[in-house]
């Protein structure tokens, strides 16, 4: 199983914002059980939609260098549940960003409507915890990274076209 | 111009309410970060981030929360800080009061030391209030 609760980012500016979007199908197999006759998008995979988005932004602004974790949920509300269908919106501003971590404001819209809104904390994993690995392979991280749009739709700080950061380009190019 | 220590009290506030998803009633200058308002570790972590943002100054890490004595095999002993390391953590935290945990210095305890006024202390010292 893959663990893409994105389908693709349609905007991506490095260091402030971004936006995804993510299809909600019946062709997912855990749709059928939750619940048999009446699936629900879970919200849990909605704050993992929005932690996704959040979370590579958060380390495009470090080069992909961090190990960044999902380490807080600070708010979440849902106003309505997700079905098959709908086309969720999930847009990401990155609140604050430290040498420790980050903080990212999120919403989920369906259409014009707002289906869930959430505060979520990143924390960078230190060397101590983690030890010296990164937590993807630098070639399947990039291979992800495009598969997502995130260079086609990403632009820098200054508005120019989003770059591979050399250093991953070299690390994924040294692997393969 | 430096910060009152109302203006300290009622930003420190609202940081411990967003991050702690508490009332701001329940902020109450003597609660305990971890024993009333229900802090875990990781919320350290976001209580930092959101008074350094309030605030603007910067938290080295290990300043309010001194983790690195607390895993040092120098300073804990059977899962009790030594006199020495009690001594460490005086001096690396003035502003909070270490009288109690001092008689009885089990490190699980420590985690449940720190309350509301001793963070607006700690901010104090960092802002000049």
């Amino acid at each position: 199983m893959r663990w893409f609760w994105i389908d693709r980012f349609t905007q991506f500016e490095s260091g402030r914002s971004a936006t995804a979007v993510k299809n909600v199908s019946l062709a997912e197999g855990h749709l059928h059980d939750h619940f048999p006759g009446a699936p629900l998008m879970p919200n849990s995979l909605v704050i993992e939609g929005l932690a996704q988005t959040g979370g590579l932004l958060a380390a495009e602004h470090n080069d992909f260098e961090e190990r960044v974790v999902l380490a807080k949920v600070a708010k979440a509300r849902f106003h309505f549940s997700a079905t098959p269908g709908d086309t969720l919106v999930y847009q990401v501003t990155i609140d604050d960003i430290h040498k420790d971590g980050a903080i990212v404001s999120g919403t989920s819209h369906v259409g014009p409507r707002l289906q869930a809104e959430v505060q979520l904390v990143f924390a960078h994993l230190s060397e101590s915890v983690a030890g010296s690995k990164s937590l993807f392979d630098p070639a399947s991280l990039l291979a992800m990274l495009k598969l997502l749009g995130v260079f086609e739709v990403g632009r820098d700080s200054q508005g120019k076209p989003l770059n591979v950061p050399a250093s991953l380009l070299a690390a994924a190019g040294n692997q393969a | 111009m430096a910060a009152t220590k109302e203006e300290v009290y009622t930003k420190v506030q609202g940081a411990l309410v967003d991050a702690l998803g508490v009332d701001e009633e329940e902020v109450t200058p003597e609660a305990r970060l971890v024993g009333d308002l229900g802090a875990e570790s990781i919320d350290f972590l976001d209580i930092v981030f959101r008074l350094e943002k309030a605030f603007d100054i910067k938290i080295p890490r290990g300043e309010l929360f001194p983790e690195d004595i607390l895993t040092n095999a120098q300073y804990v002993q059977n899962g009790r800080v030594t006199p020495e390391g009690l001594k460490q953590l005086e001096a690396r935290m003035p502003f909070a009061d270490l009288t109690n945990f001092s008689a009885n210095p089990v490190v699980q305890d420590f985690g449940n030391l720190l309350t509301v006024q001793d963070m607006c202390r700690y901010v104090e010292t960092k802002v000049g209030a």
